[in-house]
């Protein structure tokens, strides 16, 4: 046992082009998705058409274009200029002022506006939306609190409170996390595995006397201890490069870390029982499991705007679920009572995969 | 110590190519016991077979009082196999190689040093350089420490000796030899003929099927027919124009030669010989009788049974 674990880390170590996979992987993916890709947004274009013109409107007119978000394209006077507007491609966002506006809020207690998005690009369009309405509320609020009414949009304010200026790294770290642990595992496992069949060690170790299962564990091992300490490097990393806080417990973060590990493992070795070259379980682990997990978990498109069969499809995917433990603990600060369901469908994943993969695995060579 | 082999009626297919067409046969304690065919005689699936890692579709194998199947756990003990595509871990060293065996077989390089002693001195002096950056010849021997380590009973080598330069595989044959004296019974695969005298009984494999098996020796002296060496200056046309020289008559290549199988004597195929290839405008004719080799033999085996 000792001799496999001490083997693979040999290995590992002398081959620079795996530690380059390892190591400079998750460096790049949390630089490149920390910086360059960013869904903030600063400088989107606007346009308004107020139908009202009076203190109010213009009041958050202002407001809206004062903050660094949004610029304004230019004023449209009637409903129809707004279709061609879009049209040109270069407005966002219209929004659109009710008619009478300061003069419903003050009778009706309630006066309507009219957020028209450009969902062609669907973050985009959320994003500015959540701007667009967070100013308006804070408006709102503050001019009844100051003249001393109720409140009336209290609940937009907490959907923003994890991320109140829709920072995207937060939204990222997670998904990192994720695609990494699962990456590292399930491919490399599947890779070093397959590679013994390959170069023909895998024959020698069959005929030898040693137990399959003791095979797979000290495969498995030293993976786990590489993930932990790229887990460290990310986390680390997240910190005190963009300052994302971890909130809860960093002990449960690690054993709900250890036991999506596990799962990955598992997969990985399933993946291997089925390729027969390390290109196969490459692309196998590339496309069965990297692509859906970045896809499908929630990690870059938001799950809830997909049509219902992708939904039901990301239910299956282990990394939608592992995601959301993560954003609790990470962000929210919460507790294993708010995703004991979450945790035990990835246990029972766990269960699944260890017992087919053991299954699978041959004590043959065919 | 060392092991009988008794192999059933051996058949095993793949999707479409039968790779052992029922096999059986015999092997004696202590015995080195040499498999000679082309590739795809069926060499390494037999070998597959002996060492559990294969399942055959009917048939039987048991090593001594063990089945092949059933008690596959007791025969991984005792067997050292090395298989035929080279089977280490290229970027460890020689000793860390040679280690992890040792470990995987719950053994120590201390413990069973005097066994792999001839071997593994060979190598010693660049046990610390990585197993992919060593010789052909070196990857053999070490390969050899690597299945020796465990102290076997049972060695199977499945094509040691294939892409190693000659000295090497003349070194590697003596190793055997020495090894063979240390209770062992010896399996070995080769596509080279030579390396066949070196064994104790040989196999003639082809095609899944055994066409002889005997000592070396009796395989030669079994041989029927007058064997001749044809030599001319003009070797290209020569072989067509032999093969119409008489019916039913074999040649084939044999180094620079051609080898002629004749039911006459020697005296007389040669003289008629000449004349037939004067006629065709041969120059420089030179015909020998020769005695046959392993070579010769395992040639006449095939010709036969595929005009059968």
């Amino acid at each position: 046992m000792w001799a496999f674990i001490k083997k693979e880390f040999l290995y590992i170590f002398r081959d620079y082009r795996t530690m380059i996979i390892l190591f400079g992987m998750p460096l790049a993916q949390i630089i490149l998705f920390g910086f360059a890709i960013t869904n903030d947004i600063n400088n989107a274009h606007i346009a308004i058409l107020d139908n009202s013109k009076d203190v109010v409107t213009r009041e958050i007119t202002r407001k809206l274009l004062s903050s660094h978000y949004f610029i304004l394209d230019r004023y449209l006077k009637t409903d129809k200029e707004i279709k061609p507007a879009f049209q040109k491609g270069e407005i966002k966002e219209v929004v659109v002022f009710q008619k009478d506006f300061a003069q419903k809020i003050k009778t009706e207690g309630i006066a309507h506006v009219q957020l028209i998005l450009d969902a062609s690009d669907p973050n985009t369009a959320n994003i500015l939306n959540s701007y667009t309405e967070g100013i308006i509320n804070t408006y709102v609020l503050h001019k009844l609190a100051g003249e001393g009414g109720i409140p009336l949009k209290v609940n937009i304010q907490s959907t923003m409170l994890y991320n109140k200026e829709l920072k995207s790294v937060f939204m990222f770290v997670p998904g990192i996390i994720t695609v990494i642990l699962m990456l590292v595992s399930a491919m490399m496992t599947s890779i070093t595995i397959v590679r013994e069949k390959e170069l023909g060690t895998m024959e020698a170790l069959l005929v030898s006397p040693v137990k399959p299962n003791i095979i797979i564990l000290g495969k498995v091992v030293p993976y786990v201890v590489l993930s932990f300490v790229n887990l460290a490097i990310i986390l680390l990393l997240s910190q005190f490069v963009f300052g994302m806080p971890i909130r809860g417990s960093v002990l449960l973060l690690l054993a709900e870390s250890l036991l999506f590990l596990i799962m990955s493992l598992s997969l990985g070795i399933l993946i291997s029982t089925v390729s027969k070259t390390q290109q196969q379980a490459m692309m196998l682990s590339m496309f069965a499991l990297m692509l859906p997990t970045i896809l499908l978990s929630g990690f870059i498109f938001p799950i809830e705007n997909m049509p219902v069969v992708l939904q039901l499809l990301s239910d299956i995917m282990p990394g939608k679920w592992f995601i959301i433990i993560i954003k609790n603990i990470m962000l929210k600060g919460l507790g294993i009572t708010y995703f004991w369901k979450e945790t035990l469908i990835i246990f029972f994943m766990t269960l699944l995969l260890v017992v087919m993969s053991i299954k699978k695995f041959k004590i043959r060579l065919e | 110590m060392s092991v009988t082999i008794n192999i059933k009626n051996l058949v095993k297919t793949y999707e479409k190519v039968e790779a052992l067409k029922g096999t059986s046969l015999q092997v004696k304690p202590n015995e080195l016991f040499g498999f000679i065919g082309p590739d795809g005689a069926g060499k390494t699936t037999l070998f597959r077979i002996l060492t559990s890692l294969l399942l055959a579709d009917s048939g039987t194998v048991t090593i001594d009082q063990w089945d092949v199947v059933k008690d596959y756990k007791k025969i991984r003990k005792i067997t050292g196999y090395m298989p035929g595509r080279f089977s280490l871990y290229m970027d460890l060293t020689v000793e860390e190689n040679l280690q992890f065996y040792a470990r995987l077989f719950g053994t120590s390089i201390k413990q069973n040093y005097d066994l792999i002693e001839d071997v593994y001195e060979q190598i010693a002096p660049f046990k610390h350089r990585r197993a992919g950056a060593l010789s052909g010849g070196m990857k053999q021997k070490l390969a050899l420490s690597c299945a020796l380590i465990h102290k076997p009973r049972l060695l199977i080598l499945d094509e040691p000796t294939t892409g190693v330069d000659a000295v090497s595989r003349k070194e590697f044959w003596e190793l055997l030899k020495k090894m063979q004296k240390k209770q062992m019974t010896i399996l070995v695969s080769t596509p080279y003929m030579d390396e066949a005298a070196l064994c104790d009984r040989v196999a003639l494999m082809q095609s899944g099927k055994i066409l002889s098996l005997d000592t070396p020796q009796q395989i030669v002296d079994d041989f029927k027919g007058n064997l001749l060496s044809v030599k001319t200056q003009n070797m290209y046309p020569l072989l067509k124009d032999l093969s119409a020289f008489e019916e039913g008559i074999q040649v084939y290549r044999f180094g620079d030669t051609l080898h002629l199988v004749s039911h006459y004597s020697p005296e007389k195929t040669k003289s008629d010989l000449t004349e037939y290839m004067t006629g065709k405008g041969y120059k420089d004719i030179s015909i020998e009788p020769v005695t046959p080799v392993i070579e010769d033999c395992f040639l006449a085996l095939m010709n036969n049974t595929t005009d059968a």
